[in-house]
């Protein structure tokens, strides 16, 4: 079933186009992930799935049903859209617990098993400005995790992060796959890109250059001379 | 910090009660002075709740004092006509025999009280609802809350308003119908005032150590996140910044019977950019900061004006210099870095 439909999108910063005529679906129970060179138009293409950004023209339908590019942020996390960022953000002056509190929308039940699932359970009060880079990532995915999200957008999960970790992180979204939920996962790793995704999308300026699976996309000449021989 | 907060609230307290038990302890200046400072304290805690908490700092923090400030103002003016038969002088001085009719009804003080309020809501609701609605946020917002301020005095300035004009009003004479030179009432303001804040200063700490305090700190750190994890953060900065414009509304309705006068120059922007340096220097993100804050600037500043008035810019940019180079959290650094701050005056080891 699909999950995410996004439908000729075109998106313009002044006269650069950074997405053309963009058509993609995002599955439920799939792990989809993008990937392609810097500037293709990932992140872009996940801050318009987020409301962030609005498109010059295009759809992006939520079950089939709900316009999101006419729906505020707010809203669409509300419809259960939730995204982690490219730029660890996770809020510094607050403790673990507080965070994985808000992005759960006050929900306390949520907490400990989150918190367990990310490896934070015995740091609840710790704050989360002193916390290291591989579990400010883990912080992010917990709080955008809390609130049982049916559409989960993780950008450069594992940027960063030492192999272990990397290990970590591609079993812990492994057991968030699920029938109900569909996964965007936006990642230079190929390995783990490999490891974790059940399809891939490779963007290059802002278009389609290949779609299917990461071994395929390996063989495929357009996406070696782009992206993977460089 | 909670030990630093405690200590504040119980030397409020202290001083309520001296000046309620012990007066003759305590010269009659003294006691206004403790009442003024207890108002300019609560302004203090107003601004630092939308500056250190919220991350939105305001410039313009007088417009919202002035609004109790002449709210109060009208009260006692036509208390006073109401009691003695005495003429507010801004009348003989413009020659009008009528109160203009915006003055109805302020004879009652619970109509002043509620008036300051809604007025208050109001224009910080007004204010804030566009501002945040098209987030305008950071520098740009703090311009706009200055320019305000100053389009506020040169609107006061004119004598046509009916505001008292450039004099602006004094001659309170009566206050519940009790003469305002009697010690007592003074003692009574000064007491009300304290507990004011004290009070203020209660609701606050439990706002901020609540959810919603959270979300605000949340929201100053990282709004795009927060919005990204599905809050609405219009509401959070209206209903906070709101909040925030009705304490310094009361600050300025305590102030004004104490200081005896309100006139335009309290909407001068170099008054409301003085609130943010006693935050600044107190400390902001903590209400205690802010009262110290408050205290410590504007008591140096009482002592000094009895004696050498004319260095009072100087010692304030000072202050202001030193809090920026050295103690970027203000006074509260000082706590907090003691034995690292110190190290450099100690003799190096092993040499
Ligand atoms: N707000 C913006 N204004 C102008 N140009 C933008 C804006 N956001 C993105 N761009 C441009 O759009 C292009 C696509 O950017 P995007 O961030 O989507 O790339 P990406 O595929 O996520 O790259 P990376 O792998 O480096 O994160 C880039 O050339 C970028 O400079
Ligand atoms: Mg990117």
């Amino acid at each position: 079933m699909i999950a995410i439909d996004v439908a000729g999108l075109n998106v313009r910063f002044g006269a650069f186009r950074a997405i053309t005529d963009l058509s993609l679906t995002i599955d439920y129970g799939e792990v989809h992930a993008i990937i392609g060179p810097n500037g293709a138009g990932k992140t872009t293409l996940l801050d318009v799935i987020s409301g962030l950004t609005r498109p010059v023209s295009g759809r992006v339908t939520l079950d089939g049903a709900r316009e999101l590019t006419r729906l505020s942020d707010t809203a669409i996390a509300r419809a259960g859209v939730r995204r982690k960022f490219q730029k660890p953000s996770v809020f510094m002056a607050l403790s673990v617990g507080e965070n994985l509190e808000i992005g759960g929308l006050g929900d306390a039940s949520l907490i400990d098993e989150t918190a367990r699932l990310i490896g934070l359970a015995d740091q609840l009060q710790r704050p989360a400005g002193t916390l290291s880079h591989g579990q400010k990532q883990w912080l992010e995915i917990g709080m955008v995790l809390a609130a049982r999200p049916r559409v989960l957008m993780l950008d450069e999960p594992v940027a960063g992060l030492t192999d272990g970790e990397t290990d970590l992180t591609a079993e812990l979204i492994a057991t968030l796959r699920g029938p109900d939920r569909a996964i965007v996962v936006v990642e230079h790793d190929m390995d783990f890109v490999e490891r974790i995704a059940d399809r891939v999308t490779v963007l290059h300026e802002g278009r389609t250059l290949f779609e299917g699976a990461m071994a395929d996309a390996r063989q495929d000449r357009q996406v070696i001379d782009v992206y993977l021989g460089r | 910090m909670t030990r630093l907060f405690a200590a504040v609230v119980a030397v409020l307290a202290a001083v309520a009660a001296l000046i309620a038990v012990a007066p003759e302890l305590l010269s009659p200046y003294l006691v206004n002075s403790a009442g003024q400072l207890a108002a300019f304290a609560l302004l203090a805690v107003s601004l630092d709740l939308i500056w250190g908490y919220a991350g939105i700092l305001s410039l313009g923090h007088g417009l919202y004092f002035a609004i109790g400030g002449y709210v109060v103002a009208m009260h006692l003016l036509k208390h006073g006509l109401a009691v003695t038969g005495r003429v507010p002088d801004f009348m003989q001085f413009m020659g009008w025999s009528e109160f203009p009719f915006y003055w109805a009804g302020f004879e009652s003080f619970p109509y002043a009280a509620g008036l300051t309020v809604v007025l208050t809501l109001a224009m910080s609701g007004l204010f804030g609802f566009v501002s945040f609605r098209s987030r305008v946020g950071g520098v740009y917002f703090s311009i706009i809350t200055q320019a305000l301020v100053y389009v506020a005095m040169l609107l006061m300035f004119r004598n046509d308003t009916g505001f008292g004009g450039n004099n602006g009003m004094t001659g309170f004479s009566v206050i519940f119908g009790r003469d305002m030179a009697d010690p007592f009432v003074s003692r009574m303001l000064a007491i009300g005032s304290i507990v004011i804040l004290i009070a203020a200063l209660l609701l606050c700490r439990r706002l901020v150590t609540s959810r919603v305090g959270r979300l605000v700190v949340a929201c100053r750190d990282d709004e795009a996140r927060l919005r990204s994890l599905g809050y609405g953060t219009l509401r959070l900065k209206l209903g906070i910044w709101c909040l925030s414009a009705v304490l310094a509304a009361v600050a300025g309705f305590l102030y004004v019977p104490q200081v005896g006068i309100i006139n335009p120059r309290l909407l001068s922007p170099d008054v409301s950019l003085e609130i943010a340096v006693w935050v600044a220097i107190g400390g902001r993100g903590a209400l205690s900061g802010a009262v110290i804050g408050a205290i410590l600037v504007n008591g140096v500043k009482f002592w000094l004006s009895a004696r050498a008035p004319e260095l009072w810019p100087f010692i304030l940019s000072g202050l202001v210099v030193l809090v920026v180079m050295a103690f970027p959290n203000g006074l509260l650094d000082l706590g907090r870095l003691r034995p690292r701050a110190l190290k450099f005056l100690r003799p190096a080891r092993g040499t």
